[in-house]
């Protein structure tokens, strides 16, 4: 552990990039071995060349130096040249980006800034050690759970690159939706006509697949552990079986949008009011004919968007119900040459090479687009089904009738969880056939069975069953969706080593869901890979630190285990943590929830910070020399002061800068020492949160918002000026704020006064 | 320079191509990235913001530099041009020249270089709306943070002040192109896209009226470290326009340009009029279009788009945009594709929604490789794979997604040999 290594730090002071013209170097170098007491302290011209780093390496090799401060530019460039193998601390301290580009050169306060930071960079290579070994056993073990197309795909490609698999499908086939589709959308050039679905070609590669195992009729009845040692209860007909996993592949799938719901366009009013799932089913039938007679239909309307796009139902677009109609008035074409088919749209979407199919259908004269917004669907005498239409563009309203109405409904993720207990809405249980809408697209499970077992809105939609503090399932987040980043990194969840596919995680088809399963199955063994090295998996990927708890100092006060974005920490009887490092990003915001300062990296402390801030010179009130620290995060935040330093913006140099993993990662005690070491204001600079945050753990910077209302309490029991703490959300491109940010607030500052407790 | 031999390599080092070397280096494999411009990032490292979030694409950028920078694994080659490869699954020969950067690794981006320079040039990273100087760093969150010269001015003499004036001795004029060979078990293309070229488009008058641009040079106005320092100013008089208008499938969608669908415009065009609209609050936008086509969870960005009241859409194609003499205004007229009416009105910038091409039309990984009629990669169960849009239209987010599954495939193409 940390504390056993012994510490032997040296200083490098780079002059090079006009930094010794611009600040006092034989200073800094006191500062550094009078003051701080570090032993060795060297400078040269150009640390980064050859000849500098071998003079850093030469120290390491013969004066057995473990930490290694060096004064220069920022740890953005140059890091292969800094690396000196796991077992060397190392410091960057961005004297040119915090210091020489942005501040007046030769000044007092330009060099009181320097000094500041050779001390606290000092204070922290005294205190840090780099990560020791990390010992976990880690299985490597693929679970997918869900085998339809993308489960199969996934599955298959695990299996293919490696990795023994185990498949649960809780049908008893293999095949998922795609089973009950006739064709597929055109994917290969020209790209004009349907093809096969390929899924017994497919399910016959898994089942013949010597690593994949395969459970059918099976669900999964409970998840316990972490990534690289899940432990899964497999339920099937016959019993429940155990398996040793190492990460997961959630490939669930979807269901229809529930046509109950739909009555508004006719559906359960009238009897010719069918669904594009009905319309595949009669496609496997090759027979179109009206419910109500039984008579082959010659003319059908389908209504794009029943339900998407939808504010009261699903205001997501579905995504393939456009191509799904489009394939489908091919099959009634086909079938009926002397047919009429009606499509009518708001926008016809089909984007990429699917344009050419959409051409291809537009060529065919039986076939009619109309644009504009349904506004009524009734039922005709001879049971004909009337659809009238407003905003057309022929700028009229206009009715089509037609023997048989297709509903497009769309898709619904199988981890969405109804309002079950909200009265007469039943959750889209029994009967998923008749439900709802088509589409060529994908994946396994249609939830019917799977969210009927013991699910409840709290403990979400049963599918993983995980024996997690912060619940069972993936959190429902919006539209029920469960992957945690969406745009940003695709795949991810929320909960580590689980990692989404097809149609749970987004509208797709078949062949979207194909190329997505292969994504999916990359960071599922990605991640039991980069466990298996100790290594933290995405977005700090390869960090090999890693949180200690010293759980004999807990209060049960329980933050730690709340705020935790990725569901780290179980609880015992009592409410002590329980700690499952594997699922651990290493984002700190444990560290900066805990009121008992007793989660510390080997790195990375609350005790550490406060050392440093404590070791910052903080001027008497008479020299009129305001301070204010200021807590960066390192992600987006960092980088828009170095580049503002790039630019050469200048700032006030009353600020001291502390970079963060994570805004989440600040500690409310860091602002109470920094508030008794006399330091005059604190700055925060975090990522945009709400609903389209830009924080990489999703919660950081939310959470280091609310523990600044915590902050303002404080603040008003210590009669302070609730200015003297300030947070603001800064994006990585917005650096040309950071002058102006820093500046009003020293000016504002300025104007209160200094801290009534500086000198105390 | 030294062959080198990999697991994977990949062809690319845009958004697609990074993501398919981070992912399998991740794993465990040895992969190399030869990457042609000189810096990583591609064409997502020119835009201000991405769609739905309106957020900087430098954030998502940057996590990969960061990865690549901790990755020993990652053998990335910049200003490096595949001249050929050869072989088959589990034994290709990429063939390598490396073109010199003139500047060595000593540089510090110090920009001492750039502030003594005198020669400047066109800045294609801002599709030519800026200048940089002939030593330059790409742009302000470069990766690799170096700065390079020009080819074009490397015998220039009076890059002697430039080379000067470096206080590491970085800039070496002298620098020559060398090749290297990859021995790679699986080749990862992902040489990405460019924007279809919009003065082919000739009744929307791009290249005759000033103030008609294009999607990506929209990007540029609008980034902070663009042309303009992120303010929207027409081109004819750096005036901030009061009436945008945003035509549609320009190029896309048309058997005269391109057939199929470029399936990003459309939230493109959004995104831009939404910052149009806060970056301009008294402007109005007006987007005339087909189809609008944001499909899934895009739709959001849609439906918050149609409750802004100065924010307008129209049915209709852009037929013409003609220029008002002595204004620099444009008459765009537009038409009803079913009913063939014409409409007409006056505004002061034209953006362009132009569609995606892929690099591949013109320089196919291999004389054989399987294309389409337009030059995309068609996706085999063996060969060279293709990645993001060298195999169809796609958005960042799903280029990721893509490029995910394609180092997957070439994950499973080498555990096959």
């Amino acid at each position: 552990m940390a504390e056993e290594i012994e510490r032997k730090p040296a200083v490098y002071i780079c002059t090079g990039c006009d930094i010794a013209g611009a600040v006092d170097i034989d200073a800094l170098v006191n500062v550094a071995e009078k003051e701080s007491k570090i032993p060795l302290c060297k400078t040269h011209e150009c640390f980064c060349s050859t000849e500098g780093a071998a003079l850093i390496q030469k120290d390491i090799t013969d004066e057995g130096v473990n930490g290694v401060v060096i004064s220069g530019c920022s740890s953005r460039i140059n890091t292969d040249v800094f690396n000196f193998g796991p077992h060397v601390y190392v410091d960057r301290v961005p004297m040119r980006e915090f210091v020489t580009w942005c501040h007046e050169p030769n000044d007092e306060d330009t060099q009181m800034l320097a000094e500041d930071y050779i001390r606290m960079a000092a204070v922290r290579a005294q205190n840090a050690a780099p990560p020791s070994e990390f010992e976990e056993e880690v299985g490597k073990r693929i679970l997918v759970v869900g085998g339809g197309i993308a489960g199969l795909n996934a599955a298959l490609s695990t299996a293919e690159a490696g990795y023994e698999t185990v498949l649960v499908e809780k049908e008893g086939v293999l095949g998922g939706w795609s089973t009950r589709f006739t064709k597929a959308f055109p994917k290969k050039p020209p790209y004009r006509d349907l093809q096969e679905t390929g899924v017994d070609e497919l399910v016959a590669r898994v089942t013949g697949n010597n690593r994949i195992k395969v459970y059918t009729s099976a669900t999964v009845g409970e998840i316990s552990g972490q990534p690289g040692q899940f432990d899964v209860t497999v339920n099937n007909g016959s019993g429940s079986s155990q398996e040793r996993i190492g990460a997961i592949v959630l490939a669930s799938g979807w269901r229809p949008y529930k046509a109950d719901k739909l009555s508004h366009l006719g559906y359960g009013t009238c009897k010719n009011v069918v669904t594009n799932v009905d319309v595949e089913k009669m496609a496997k039938e090759d027979t179109f004919v009206r419910p109500s007679d039984g008579q082959p239909v010659k003319s059908v309307a389908f209504i794009q968007c029943a339900g998407s796009r939808d504010q009261d139902h699903l205001p997501y677009c579905s995504g393939v119900c456009c191509r799904v109609s489009l394939k489908q008035a091919k099959y009634i074409r086909e079938k009926y040459p002397d047919s009429k088919v009606y499509i009518l749209y708001k926008d016809l979407r089909s984007p990429g090479q699917y344009e050419l199919f959409y051409a291809q259908v537009q060529e065919d004269e039986g076939v009619f687009l109309t644009k504009g917004e349904v506004v009524e669907v009734k039922e005709e005498a001879d049971g004909k089904v009337t659809v009238a239409l407003d905003d057309t563009l022929l700028g009229e309203s206009i009715e089509v009738t037609a023997d048989m109405v297709v509903l497009a409904s769309g898709m619904v993720p199988s981890t969405k969880v109804e309002e079950s207990s909200a009265g007469g809405e039943k959750t889209e249980s029994e009967d998923g056939d008749k439900a709802a809408e088509a589409a060529d697209a994908a994946s396994a499970t249609d939830a019917p069975e799977a969210s009927a077992e013991g699910a409840s809105a709290e403990s979400g939609a049963g599918i993983l069953n995980l024996t997690y503090r912060l619940g069972t399932d993936l959190p429902n987040l919006k539209y029920g969706f469960p992957d945690s980043h969406f745009v940003c990194f695709p795949y991810e969840t929320r909960r580590t080593g689980i990692y989404a596919a097809g149609a749970v995680r987004a509208p797709m088809d078949m062949a979207q869901s194909t190329s997505d399963a292969h994504g999916a199955a990359m960071k599922a063994i990605q991640c039991v890979e980069m466990l298996g090295r100790g290594e933290a998996v995405h977005p700090r990927s390869g960090d090999l630190s890693y949180p200690n708890f010293l759980l004999q100092r807990c209060t049960q006060c329980k933050r730690c285990t709340e705020e935790c974005p990725f569901g780290t920490l179980n609880e015992d009887e009592k409410g002590t943590p329980l700690v499952n490092l594997l699922r651990c990003r290493r984002c700190g915001i444990c560290t900066g929830s805990c009121p008992e300062r007793i989660v510390s990296f080997s790195n990375h402390s609350v005790q550490m910070t406060s050392k440093v801030i404590k070791s910052i010179d903080v001027p008497d009130e008479e020299e009129e020399k305001p301070r204010i620290l200021v807590f960066v995060c390192e992600n987006d935040a960092l980088p828009a002061f170095e580049t503002a330093a790039m630019k050469r913006l200048k700032y006030s140099s009353m600020v001291r800068i502390i970079p963060l993993r994570c805004l989440g990662n600040i500690n409310i005690i860091w602002i109470a020492d920094s508030l008794s070491a006399g330091f005059d204001g604190v700055m925060l600079f975090g990522c945009k949160h709400g609903d389209d945050y830009q924080c990489h753990y999703m919660k950081g910077s939310e959470l280091a918002d609310y523990r600044m209302g915590n902050v303002q309490d404080k603040l008003k029991q210590l009669v302070l000026e609730e200015e003297r703490v300030r947070i603001h959300e800064l994006a990585i491109d917005e650096y040309d704020k950071v002058p102006k940010l820093i500046d009003d607030y020293v000016e504002e500052i300025v104007e209160i006064g200094p801290n009534p407790y500086k000198g105390f | 320079m030294e062959n080198l031999t990999v697991d994977i390599c990949v062809v690319g080092g845009g958004m697609a191509g990074m993501t398919a070397a981070i992912e399998a280096a991740e794993i465990g494999k040895e992969v190399a990235l030869i990457e042609k411009e000189a810096f990583l990032g591609g064409r997502v490292a020119r835009m201000y913001h991405y769609f739905p979030k309106q957020c900087p694409p430098t954030c998502g950028l940057e996590i990969n530099f960061r990865r690549i920078r901790q990755n020993p694994r990652i053998h990335y080659f910049t200003l490096a041009d595949v001249e050929s490869v050869d072989g088959q699954d589990g034994a290709y020969t990429v063939k390598v020249r490396q073109n010199p950067r003139f500047v060595n690794e000593k540089c510090t981006a110090c920009g001492e270089c750039e502030t003594a320079c005198e020669l400047e040039r066109d800045s294609d990273f801002d599709y030519g709306l800026k200048k940089t100087k002939a030593v330059y760093l790409p742009h302000s969150m470069t990766f690799p943070l170096r700065h390079v010269v020009d080819p074009a001015f490397a015998g220039d003499a009076k890059m002697k002040a430039a080379v000067d004036a470096c206080p590491v001795d970085a800039i070496d004029l002298g620098q020559q192109a060398e090749n290297f060979e990859v021995a790679a078990g699986a080749v990862v293309w992902a040489t990405g896209w460019k924007p279809y070229d919009a003065a082919k488009i000739e009744n929307l008058g791009f290249g005759q009226c000033k103030n008609v641009i294009t999607n990506v040079m929209m990007e540029r106005l609008a980034a902070p470290n663009g042309p303009t320092e992120g303010k929207i100013l027409r081109p004819s008089d750096q005036k901030e326009p009061t009436k945008v208008a945003f035509a549609q499938c320009a190029g896309s969608r048309d058997e005269n340009h391109l057939p199929y669908c470029s399936a990003v415009c459309c939230a493109a065009t959004i995104k831009q009029a939404a910052y149009v609209r806060e970056k301009l609050p008294d402007a109005e936008v007006h987007v005339f279009y087909i189809d609008i086509r944001t499909p899934g969870r895009l739709e959001d960005i849609y439906t918050n788009a149609q409750e802004d009241e100065k924010l307008f859409f129209h049915r209709g194609k852009a037929a013409r945009v003609t220029e008002k003499p002595g204004t620099g205004n444009l008459m765009i007229e537009a038409e009803n594709t079913l009913t063939g009416e014409k409409s007409e009105m006056e505004v002061d910038l034209v953006v362009l929604a132009t569609g995606m091409v892929p690099n591949t039309a013109d320089a196919p990984p291999t004389s054989d490789a399987v294309r389409d009629d337009w030059g995309f990669l068609v996706d085999g169960d063996t060969g060279v794979i293709g990645a993001g849009v060298a195999s169809r239209p796609l958005d960042v987010s799903a280029s990721v997604q893509d490029a995910t599954g394609k180092a997957m495939k070439a994950i499973c193409t080498k555990a096959r040999e």
